[in-house]
């Protein structure tokens, strides 16, 4: 049975910003195909009513007052990037 | 015994009493790396100049009488954790070139404490992988055997400390990153409690389960490093303010009257006999030391593997969504517009498994399917956790097999990712409930490879943890060897 | 056809903290592109989002404001996609368990009042900037604003019309100003507003297909928008089409809405609980504390304000515009005891001196103690209400208390009697004719007379006094 196909593959690589070859689409469809397949033993779980847990530990309330601290310098917050030009961080136009 | 092969709490005692200094100590540990780094390839980034003066800084504090936890010991580091102004990867192209302007709370706990930084390890691409070897930066091989990997995701933080490249070293574990590398690299590895080390620094991959931990050699020098990196963070929303306790006092105190659990479901078809008996010797091993072994049920764990890869990737295609080429790291070049250029970045930036992973989380979360997965997993998960904790009312702690198998052939996995993610199949539940493990060896195969027992405990017993740890040390009296290298 | 407008209005609101939601960086407006950034709004690797309290309390008191159910415990759930003004790949949002619902607000249309439903209310992290070039094919990316904490206000579909949505705007505007928890600049962005917009045959319960309109800066726009996007679609709907499902934008000069293209990808979000971040848990004790540091609402304050001071629902709407403005009113009446007077005055020169220098209220030169002590002098007769005015602008330029300009300004009334009689005998004396006149019944030249004893005293004498004085020795009963 096919849980997901080469469609949904390359559905799913576009969502995730990725781009995917022919050859490597029907390599992950493969794969994806089999690791899913696993996933369905889930299904053997009656999970009625059981809240989903989403905190390995159960903490609630954490928070930081409204205090100003010390930002980066505009040198240091660019260091990183791939293409500045004056103080901004700098991408190929979006094309909407 | 050369300076680099003693452990941490030996070369304090010499470091105390003026017969060595951690220059000497640091010498010894580069020589040691110069001698056998291109077999076992354990760094990522040596930090040779700045270890040199750290520990000569190291050595005027001894001389002013400032003896710090870690003073002038010689400790790596995952190339996980953010170093400030020290390139950090990951095990990624995407951040090959990434330099942090701001050191983890990790790395400012082992600098306060007076550790001298010896470079950042090799590890799995962004922690995802079993072996080392989905590494941009090339494979780690196992210092016990070079054909064979070192476990992983902390490969390199392990074989660094198996190969004396290091005194002790920090790794991460998400689903087994430490306590698998530790078993299989013949040295202890403890993940904490989730909450109890910080995480700030921590280059995320699966946010709700990744959890930094020690590598040493012996479990003394683990509840050191505990007593150093554990505490309460305020830039963590996830830390959790629960009091540390002084963990080497823990150690030596025996574990008679300890009921120990035995989960059948973790002695399964497909475990290896060498491990199987190794562990079966271990339970041995603690009786005789006082401890009742019962029998307990964790009825979940067949489905933790299925829980974990779901989970852990969901999470981590949000956490990889900042490595866009915009702000750090690789960028494609030729980019047509801004679309063309997250493509191409990412797509040449990650490498095959973090894709493989980014897709499955993208999937499992996506419109229509969120439901049957993410949801689903996290109600199991939630269910696995009430198993833990149904367990622990009937026992003190639970022993487990820490991985199916010994090390494997570097290759023999990596073309069947399903078989790869099955060798967490032990460790993976530790961090689906937040429990601390340990990793302690137990042995060795026929061929030499080492064999680890892990040791799980509840929230926040990583102290009853050291304690039963020790314990089975001293007990277990298992033969220390070096790796011929 | 006649088609009756459904719309809901979806308003995002800047909070007016210090810092950012979830890191220490300042959140002031206007700063060199990337100084208010670190590690964490920079969305470096390694780093963890802490929820400011501020920001909870300031969403707290909005919903409170606007009647909403406060629930016990919320989440923070990630919304992933990408994009350069968004440095995680992923902005920090609430989706399934909002914090607050199921509020109202009230608002005057056409005489009456009208109920609007408030769906929601939510807390979420802003996004950066993004600026293009002009002259080549790149953006500069600015992440100044990344992480400035937003209260996102869900109006249920009760709006019928382009008029009430902007009053339904301006009421939601005016709340968040009086909290002091926005600054509701819209031109700045700190206000922002999207509409979605749908029309169904008058009398028809079912939705109508609806379109979501955004970039509209300013109420005006939001009225023309909606106005001009009730027009389209009954156009669409009357030549037999079918109003499609989309997004538009404003084009503010053009006085038009059009598509965003529709290759803009079907939105898959894929939110889920961000591990990261804690849940929020709100008793009760929070509430009433949070309660006990709301100011009375602007509504409320108007109805007071006709009922206690008796002045026209006029004067107290404008008096209640900003709750600094009200608060100077009733400190003035509270020290003059004249709420009638105190209203003029507040509404006339006070406010015209401030409009004229575009002033704050609160940077208003005259203090409430000075305004009303003038009030005071006027009432004792000290000086006349023509004095006044000029008194009151001296105070406005110097800041100086009303005494000390009468005293510089000589300003002070004459109301000695004595003193006036002396003079108006002599004025009388001077002036046979028009004396006589009067005498005749010609009440006119009364006038005459006033001006001639404000002449003698350069404006100084009460008039009250003269009045009384000339009426009886014009008489001649003296």
């Amino acid at each position: 049975m096919e849980k997901i196909n080469r469609d949904e593959v390359a559905y799913v690589a576009n969502l995730a910003r990725l781009t995917l070859d022919g050859e490597a689409v029907i390599k992950f469809t493969t794969q994806l195909n089999k690791i899913l397949l696993y996933m369905d033993k889930l299904n053997e779980v009656d999970t009625t009513g059981v809240e989903p847990m989403s905190h390995a530990i159960a903490r609630k309330n954490a928070f930081r007052s409204d205090t100003v601290a010390a930002s980066l310098t505009i040198e240091a917050s660019l260091a990183n990037a791939p293409d500045a030009k004056g103080s901004c961080f700098q991408v190929p136009r979006v094309i909407e | 015994m050369e300076l680099c092969g003693l452990t941490i709490h030996e070369l304090q005692d010499k470091l105390r009493a003026g017969e060595t200094t951690s220059a000497e100590i640091t010498a010894s540990v580069l020589k040691r790396i110069d001698a056998v780094e291109t077999e076992v390839r354990a760094y990522i980034t040596l930090m040779r100049e700045s270890a040199i003066e750290e520990a000569a800084r190291a050595d005027e504090a001894i001389l002013r009488g400032e003896i710090k936890a870690l003073t002038g010991i010689p400790i790596a580091l995952k190339d996980i954790f953010c170093t400030k102004g020290v390139r950090t990867t990951c095990g990624s192209r995407i951040l090959h070139n990434f330099v942090p302007p701001y050191d983890g709370t990790v790395v400012e706990k082992l600098r306060a404490a007076g550790a001298v930084i010896t470079g950042k390890t090799n590890m799995d691409e962004f922690a995802m992988g079993s072996s080392t070897e989905t590494s941009f930066f090339g494979v780690t091989r196992n210092p016990w055997d070079l054909t064979r990997i070192p476990g992983g995701s902390s490969g390199g933080s392990a074989a660094a400390v198996a190969a004396d490249e290091c005194i002790a070293s920090l790794g991460s574990d998400t689903g087994g990153s430490i306590r698998q590398p530790a078993a299989l690299c013949g040295v202890v590895g403890l993940k904490p409690t989730y909450g109890r080390v910080s995480r700030y620094g921590l280059i995320a991959f699966a946010s709700s389960l990744d959890q930094i931990g020690p590598f040493t050699k012996d479990v003394e020098d683990c509840a050191i490093l505990m007593n150093v990196i554990s505490g309460y963070d305020p830039r963590e929303s996830t830390s959790v303010p629960e009091d540390v306790p002084d963990y080497r006092a823990f150690l030596g105190r025996g574990i008679e009257g300890w009921r120990v659990g035995i989960p059948k479901e973790y002695f399964i078809d497909g475990i290896d006999p060498e491990v199987e008996a190794a562990i079966r010797e271990a339970i041995r091993v603690v009786e005789k030391a006082g401890a009742r072994c019962i029998e307990v049920s964790l009825p979940h764990t067949d489905y933790c593997v299925a829980v974990y890869y779901i989970v852990a990737p969901a999470e981590a295609s949000s956490n990889l969504a900042r490595y866009d080429g915009v702000k750090y790291g690789f960028r494609s070049e030729d980019n047509r517009d801004l679309l063309d250029m997250y493509k191409k970045t990412r797509s040449a930036g990650f490498g095959e498994e973090v894709k493989r992973r980014i897709m499955i989380g993208t999937y499992a979360l996506s419109s229509g399917y969120y439901d049957a997965y993410y949801r689903k997993a996290s109600q199991v998960r939630a269910l696995i956790k009430r198993d833990f904790e149904q367990a622990f009312a009937d026992c003190d702690c639970i022993l487990t097999p820490t991985s199916p198998t010994p090390a494997f052939k570097i290759g023999e996995k990596t073309d069947d990712p399903m078989q790869m993610y099955l060798s967490d199949i032990f460790t993976i539940s530790a961090n689906l409930a937040g429990i601390p493990g340990i990793s302690v060896p137990c042995g060795y195969t026929k061929s030499g490879l080492p064999i680890g027992v892990q040791f799980l405990a509840g929230h926040f017993q990583e102290g009853r943890l050291i304690q039963f740890a020790s314990a089975y040390e001293t007990h277990a009296k298992i033969e220390k060897r070096r790796p011929a290298l | 056809m006649e088609y009756e407008p459904v719309i809901g209005l979806e308003v995002h609101a800047q909070l007016l903290t210090n810092t950012k939601i979830f890191c220490g960086c300042s959140t002031k407006f206007g700063a060199t592109p990337n100084t208010h950034t670190c590690p964490v709004c920079l969305g470096m690797p390694g780093v963890l989002p802490v929820l400011n309290k501020k920001v909870v309390e300031f969403m707290m008191k909005m919903a409170l404001a606007t009647h909403c159910t406060i629930n016990g415990e919320c989440n923070f759930a990630r919304k992933n996609y990408f994009y350069p003004d968004l440095p995680k790949g992923y902005q920090i949002s609430q989706y399934a368990s909002p914090p607050a619902e199921h509020g109202w607000i009230e608002m005057e249309i056409d005489g009456g009042k009208k109920r609007i439903g408030i769906t929601r209310i939510h807390m979420e992290e802003d996004a950066g900037k993004l600026l293009h070039d002009e002259h080549n094919p790149v953006s500069h990316v600015d992440l100044n604003r990344t992480g400035v904490p937003l209260i996102e206000i869900v109006s249920e579909p009760d709006i019928r019309g382009a008029e009430e949505a902007a009053a339904y705007l301006r009421r939601l505007h005016e709340i968040l100003v009086y909290l002091e928890i926005c600054d509701g600049n819209m031109e700045e962005g700190s206000f922002r507003c999207d509409a979605n917009v749908s029309l169904r045959p008058r009398g028809t319960e079912t939705f109508g297909t609806r379109t979501e309109l955004k970039n509209m800066n300013s109420f005006r726009n939001v009225q023309r928008a909606i106005e001009y996007e009730i027009k389209r679609q009954a156009y669409v709907l009357d030549s037999g089409s079918a109003v499609v499902q989309e997004t538009r934008l404003w084009d503010d000069t053009a006085g038009v809405t059009h598509s965003m293209r529709s290759k803009e990808e079907a939105h898959d979000y894929r939110y889920f609980p961000d591990p990261d971040l804690v849940p929020v848990v709100i008793d009760d004790a929070w509430i009433e504390a949070v309660l006990n540091t709301l100011p009375e609402l602007p509504l409320e304050k108007r109805e007071r304000f006709v009922r206690e001071y008796q002045i026209p629902a006029y004067d107290a709407g404008v008096l209640t515009a900003s709750r600094s403005l009200a608060d100077y009113y009733e400190e003035v009446v509270r020290l003059s005891g004249q709420p009638k007077i105190a209203s003029n005055w507040v509404m006339g020169d006070v406010l015209r001196f401030l409009n004229e220098d575009k002033k704050e209220i609160r940077a208003c030169p005259i203090a409430p103690a000075a305004l009303a002590e003038m009030i005071r002098l006027i009432q004792d007769g000290t000086i006349s209400g023509k004095m006044a005015k000029e008194v009151s602008e001296a105070m406005y330029r110097t800041g100086k208390a009303p005494g000390a300009i009468i005293e510089e300004k000589g300003l002070v009334q004459i109301t000695d009697e004595g003193a006036l009689a002396g003079m108006i005998s002599e004025i009388i004396g001077k002036n046979p004719a028009q004396t006589a006149q009067y005498r005749e019944g010609k009440e006119k030249v009364f006038g005459f007379f006033v001006g001639q004893v404000m002449k003698a005293t350069g404006g100084k004498a009460n008039p009250q006094v003269i009045n009384d004085l000339l009426k009886k020795m014009l008489a001649g009963t003296e």
